[in-house]
């Protein structure tokens, strides 16, 4: 961990990452005033608000009005707003009612000290802010306190900070933040940080009403999608079908006849018209009929990369672990399984489709999106464009569902090529077919799997390769650790169980016909539900109760053990069910959360499959925000349901078949199952994260109830095709 | 050629062709960005407004069909007593996560207590069908309209 | 816009009431632009874009594959192409590949194309189409190889099946009947070709003589058109007719979908009202032949549900409903009512079964109207529930469609 002092910012760098400007009443978001560049924006609204006192990066304290705290990690739903804010408040000892946030700006005064770059994924953002966003709050709360202490001659230890008032307690006298907020800003930053004892806590652990939500419900909030840039045009895009092909004609008259059409803009790869309005430009585009040479992918179908991966997985791999003597351990099982898994690609088809705004001009760039990397968003424009890092500024956005997607910039650069063409503000998008079929997808994944379990239903060798594309090797090699990428073992190599004969490998098998990217739940999503889904197979085929085996096998883990109790109870395991329903459960130590959950379905005569109810017990160590950990569970396990159920994509003839809701489908509230989530405290383990835990558990527990309906073991996803009127 | 479209009670003129969809028009034109694009094939509700009190897909939606009725959108929605009603237990419940899909699903409740102040489970999974959450709250929307119904917000 | 339209109903009017019944010459020799405007309404009436359009492309290069029972036939490029196209035809060489299904060097074509009605067309007509044709711009495109099977793929075997199947005679407009009947009848059977597909084929793949008695071509069904109350139009109003011809779509008889949608899109919607009212004519003169389903009215609402029918509830509910509107009236345009169409009360959901599988796409005049296939994100007894639901709720209709229709 860093040291207390280096998370905070001095003094000198204030006005450089004072960057994100603020405007109005009430929540805060990204905003443009027109005519003004961003940075002298954000002084010019200072001014205004006489934003006197900057302590550091992520607290402003103007002298009247609402104390902005800065959101160094992008709101993309998982409720982050919130949670940070609760993090500065606390310490800082003001209320949520009196703050208002806003996003953050591109700048390193926003790295993620944990991801070593500005991030919001892997379920870390709580967990990489937990200490510094309250020393940050902590730091600006003694300096206010100190500046009281100034101006009344008193001992700081006398006073005290609450609902943004600093009060001297021996003479009652008291005076606000925004009074105090001149004199702290000539108090040195404290050496040493005192935190509140979490006996202490008034916010944390609490459910308040979240940050970003009343914007939400009455039109307001502005998603990258919303931009509105005085003089701004508005184009679609549409690159190659498929990937690695470019474009060789296109019929630019009858594009440009379309009214409302202005231009039509080109890559060696994708075409861009661009109109007054998007439906100019959607119009545009059709009569534009772009034509391509597809390249070598041409050909490729998903039944090719497959072919080639089950191949690939016939060779062992690279060794993530090694223990014991597995073949003599499998040799001698008891009971022995031996299974494939397989795992498609997947989109993540947030509910906003990709886009960016921008205004690049010889001398700076704006970038208004919703991003999950600012950094690297910056650069993208920079490399883009010949700019100077400095000379491009990301306005972050609310993001209408990341997953993942956000992680990655290539649609941020791809913007950039376009926008550097036209002189005006120009609003990119990709529509629902682009955003689906040019997405970066989940790997596929082949995994083969041989356990055993003793006559006493101890593990007797566990072996698992698993074989797919490395996102590491390719966003962040600097992961990859000897040609073995952590990610695609994550959930694998470290499991709740003991297993004193393991061996976990990787095969790297990149398809050439896609890219690869992160998506919600990452290696745990793919490495859960065929461990868990393992454990069951031995479980039933040894005649023994799943859930008890698990307590068994992972009786040296004494949170597990009363996670799965607890669900045990909540959900009714083991309670005579109807004909043809089913229980199934999963457990999990993924993101330094605990989990275990309980599916009930039932299967129809016809196949049809409804999920009833879902039951979650959860240790994520201290919880800051208990209802947006609830939220998550809810959202995470439906997130996962719908994958498990639905979704692949496949490709064909180099392109993808799916492109819209209609062939990649989602569940719908009339689908949902009740959801029951129940935290167990720890105050005392280290905290954990949670935006992913609900999906990594959706799959194995929802696998192992149909199996436990219908005695079908579903080894490859989704499912829901795999159960007609004939196969059950 | 141009069009009177009745939006939220005002009257704008718009100079476009016949078949752009009102969705294109609130968003691009009369800047009402509330209203979303999500899949322009009526498939997912988040372009949802009120058409004569009707619940339309916008997207799908062309001003010549639209012209001359009553348009109502999210950002006017708390004016009718429903609509109220509906994003109050939305706050009161916490539904919303990313929010992207609400504007819909806001449209879309506030038109079933319209029609059903007392929707059963099966009502509500019926007029909500059709608007797809990705990030899932679902569980919370089902709650939040058997609140909105029940008038204790 | 206006000028154009002006010019083709002087057009049709003036030079077409002549030549189209292959009687006269013009009264004065129309030039060459009157000639390709006039091609470009007849190509449009003969709706050969539908065919010749490929796919993924706005071109006349062919390429379409149409699936018969005994292989498969690929339209050819119509673009004035030398090589892969029609550039080198002659008049003679045309007229006979339009007359006698007999293309350059004596190839014979398959009965796909629909020589067997252009047969009808006058010489006037057909040159005019030809004309058109070869003032687009050329475009190389060669055809895909036809997959046929033993005797098919012996175009040899055309002869007999000519022999049998064609007169090759012009049309004979008959002096009993108004011109208006005339002028429906040489639109509809020489152009519109509409007996090709909604007349029912006999065991050597021609016509049968149950004209318009409704048949399945490339798993559509094509309707009953004869004037029988029940099956037919019959009981259609003219206000109901001519809009579902002219736009695809009418109030309480639902609209247009699959290869009738196309003909819409690329042929009926450009022609002039009084060529409409004409084809009105001679459709209300065909004999009623009783065959076919019977649109219904929507049953009761309260009858129970059986599971099946229950999923196809919850499936329309998540999927249709948006457009169509849970009681079938359609939100989105009129496009989208469902109730009242033949389609919906058709016991073997032939169009159901292939709107779902293949989706239906129509251009209008209020922009385009479409409906994507479900195929991938649905599986088959998905949609075999939906369907059987939409047969029952909006059909009247009891049947259970069987799975195994999605999955030929
Ligand atoms: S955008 Fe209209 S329904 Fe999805
Ligand atoms: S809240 Fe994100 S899509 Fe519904």
């Amino acid at each position: 961990m860093m040291s207390e002092k280096a998370k905070i910012v001095s003094p000198s760098r204030r006005a450089f990452i004072g960057g994100a400007l603020s405007v109005g009443g009430g929540l805060l978001l990204p905003t443009f005033l027109p005519g003004l560049p961003l940075i002298q924006t954000a002084q010019a609204q200072d001014a205004l608000t006489g934003s006197l006192f900057k302590p550091n990066a992520f607290i402003r304290v103007p002298s009247q009005g609402a104390i902005i705290l800065v959101m160094s990690h992008a709101e993309m739903g998982q409720g982050i707003y919130t949670g940070l804010a609760m993090l500065l408040a606390e310490e800082l000892e003001v209320g949520l009612d009196q703050v208002q946030v806003e996003a953050a700006p591109a700048d390193p005064a926003y790295i993620d000290k944990g991801a070593s770059e500005e991030e919001t994924g892997g379920s870390s953002s709580t967990r990489h802010c937990w200490v510094s966003l309250r020393e940050a709050g902590a730091a600006a709360r003694m300096m206010l306190i100190a500046a009281a202490a100034q101006r009344w001659g008193v001992e700081a230890a006398g006073c005290k900070a609450h609902e943004g008032r600093v009060t001297h307690q021996a003479t009652g006298q008291s005076l606000s933040y925004g009074a105090l907020a001149d004199l702290a800003s000539h108090q040195p930053v404290p050496e040493k940080i005192t935190l509140k004892s979490p006996a202490d806590f008034t916010l944390i652990g609490t459910s308040p009403r979240r940050v970003d939500t009343k914007a939400k419900t009455n039109g307001s909030a502005r998603f990258g999608i919303d931009a509105q840039i005085p003089d701004m045009k508005v184009g679609r895009i549409m690159a190659c079908p498929v990937k690695g092909g470019h474009l060789t004609g296109y019929n630019k008259q009858a594009a440009l006849a379309v009214p409302g059409v202005v231009e039509v803009v080109t890559l060696p790869d994708a075409i861009a018209v661009i109109g007054d309005h998007m439906w100019a430009a959607i119009k545009g585009l059709e009569m534009a009929s772009p034509e391509w040479d597809y390249g070598k992918n041409s050909t490729t179908s998903t039944e090719d990369i497959i072919a080639d991966m089950k191949k690939a997985s016939d060779q062992s791999g690279v060794t993530a672990v090694k223990r014991g003597n597995v073949q003599n351990a499998l040799r001698n099982a008891h009971t022995r399984v031996n299974a494939v898994y397989e795992l498609p690609f997947l989109a993540h088809a947030a509910l906003e489709p990709i886009n960016t705004t921008l205004h690049i001009r010889p001398d700076g760039a704006d970038v208004w999106v919703g991003t999950q990397v600012p950094g690297r968003a910056r650069q993208e424009v920079a490399d883009a464009t010949g700019l100077l890092l400095e000379k491009v500024f990301i306005h972050n956005h609310l993001i209408g569902g990341g997953f993942g997607r956000r992680l990655d910039s290539n649609s941020i650069g791809q913007a950039a090529r376009f926008a550097k063409q036209v002189s005006y503000p120009v609003k990119l998008i990709w529509t629902r077919e682009e955003d689906i079929t040019q997405d970066q997808f989940r790997p596929y994944y082949y995994d083969r799997v041989s356990a055993g379990l003793t006559n006493n239903g101890a593990i007797s060798g566990w072996h698992h390769r698993t074989t797919g594309s490395s996102v590491s090797a390719r966003w962040s090699p600097s992961d990859m650790d000897h040609g073995l990428d952590p990610d695609a073992v994550e959930g694998a190599a470290e499991t709740p169980y003991t297993m004193p004969d393991q061996l976990v490998e990787f095969v790297r098998h990149e398809p050439d016909a896609l890219t690869t990217l992160w998506w919600r739940g990452v290696g745990p999503t793919h490495n859960v539900f065929v461990v868990e889904s393992m454990i069951d197979e031995l479980a039933h085929k040894a005649g023994q109760d799943p859930l008890a085996l698990r307590k068994k096998l992972a009786a040296h883990q004494p949170r597990a053990i009363k996670l799965l109790d607890e669900v045990a109870k909540q959900s009714g395991w083991g309670k005579t069910l109807p004909d043809g329903h089913g229980m199934g459960v999963a457990l999990h130590y993924s993101f330094e959360t605990w989990a275990a959950t309980v599916v009930e379905v039932k299967v129809e005569k016809d196949g049809q499959i409804h999920i009833l109810s879902a039951h979650s017990a959860v240790d994520c160590g201290p919880v800051v925000f208990p209802d947006g950990v609830v939220s998550q569970i809810q959202g995470g396990l439906i997130f996962g349901f719908t994958m498990a159920l639905y979704n692949e994509i496949t490709l064909k003839n180099g392109r993808v078949e799916q492109s819209n809701f209609h062939n990649y489908r989602m569940m719908r509230l009339s689908e949902a199952p009740d959801i029951h989530v129940h935290i167990l405290p720890n105050a005392d383990a280290k905290i954990g994260g949670i935006g992913e835990v609900g999906t990594v558990a959706a799959a194995p527990a929802l696998a192992n109830a149909l199996f436990a309906a219908t005695g079908k073991r579903l080894r490859r996803i989704p499912f829901a095709k795999q159960f007609g009127k004939d196969a059950v | 050629m141009k069009f009177d479209l009745k939006v939220n009670g005002t009257l704008h003129t718009v100079d476009v062709t016949g078949d752009m969809p009102v969705l294109w028009i609130l968003r691009d034109i009369l800047h009402l960005t509330g209203t979303k694009y999500g899949c322009g094939v009526a498939q997912c509700g988040a372009c949802t407004v009120h058409v004569d009190g009707q619940p339309v897909r916008s997207c799908l939606l062309t001003v010549q069909s639209a012209a001359g009725r009553d348009i109502t959108t999210i950002e006017a929605i708390n004016q009718t007593e429903a609509g109220a009603r509906v994003q109050q237990a939305w706050l009161d419940e916490e539904v919303i996560q990313c929010g992207y899909c609400q504007s819909g699903q806001i449209m879309t409740a506030t038109a079933l207590l319209q029609k059903t102040p007392h929707p059963s489970d099966a009502e509500i999974d019926d007029a909500m069908a059709g608007n797809i959450c990705r990030c899932g709250t679902y569980v919370r929307i089902r709650k939040a309209i058997h609140k909105a119904a029940s008038h204790d917000v | 816009m206006l000028l154009r339209y002006a010019l083709l109903t002087a057009l049709v009017a003036g030079i077409g009431s002549h030549t189209a019944f292959g009687q006269t010459a013009a009264t004065s020799a129309p030039n060459q632009n009157e000639i390709i405007e006039k091609g470009e309404y007849l190509f449009r009436a003969a709706d050969c874009a539908a065919c010749h359009t490929a796919p993924d492309s706005k071109k006349l290069t062919g390429g379409r594959p149409f699936p018969l029972p005994f292989g498969t036939v690929y339209a050819v490029n119509i673009t004035p192409d030398m090589q892969s196209g029609i550039g080198g035809y002659t008049d003679a060489e045309w007229l006979k590949a339009l007359r006698e299904g007999v293309g350059r060097g004596g190839k014979h074509l398959y009965p796909v194309m629909p020589y067997t009605a252009y047969t009808l067309l006058s010489d006037d007509d057909a040159l005019a189409i030809k004309a058109y044709l070869f003032s687009l711009h050329p475009e190389k495109a060669e055809t895909p190889q036809n997959t046929l099977v033993f005797p098919f793929n012996q175009r040899w075997g055309m002869v007999f099946w000519n022999w049998l199947n064609n007169p090759n005679k012009r049309f004979e407009p008959d002096s009993n009947r108004s011109p208006e009947w005339n002028r429906g009848a040489y639109l509809t059977e020489a152009l519109g070709h509409c007996s090709q597909c909604h007349t029912p084929r006999n065991f050597t793949y021609g016509l049968s003589s149950k004209a318009y008695a409704g048949a399945v071509q490339v798993g559509w069904k094509a309707y009953n058109l004869t004037s029988d109350k029940e099956h037919g139009l019959g009981d259609w109003t003219d206000e109901q007719l001519s809009s579902y011809l002219s736009t695809g779509k009418a109030v309480g008889r639902g609209a247009a979908s699959g290869p009738m949608a196309e003909a819409v899109e690329h042929g009926l919607r450009y022609m002039t009202p009084s060529d409409i009212s004409a084809m009105m004519t001679y459709f209300r003169s065909i004999a009623p032949i009783a065959k076919g389903p019977v649109a219904q009215d929507m049953p009761p609402a309260n009858a129970p549900l059986s599971t099946t029918y229950k999923r196809g509830e919850a499936l329309f509910a998540q999927a249709c409903a948006g457009c169509h509107l849970a009681n079938g009236l359609g939100r989105q345009s009129d496009w989208a009512a469902l109730a009242g169409a033949h389609s919906v009360s058709d016991p073997a959901a032939s169009n159901i079964v292939q709107v779902l599988l293949t989706g239906t796409s129509l251009e209008t005049d209020q922009g385009k109207v479409f409906m994507p296939s479900f195929e991938k994100g649905y599986t088959a007894d998905e949609l075999a529930a939906l369907s059987s639901y939409i047969l029952a709720h909006f059909g009247g209709v009891k049947a259970d469609v069987p799975a195994s229709e999605f999955k030929k």
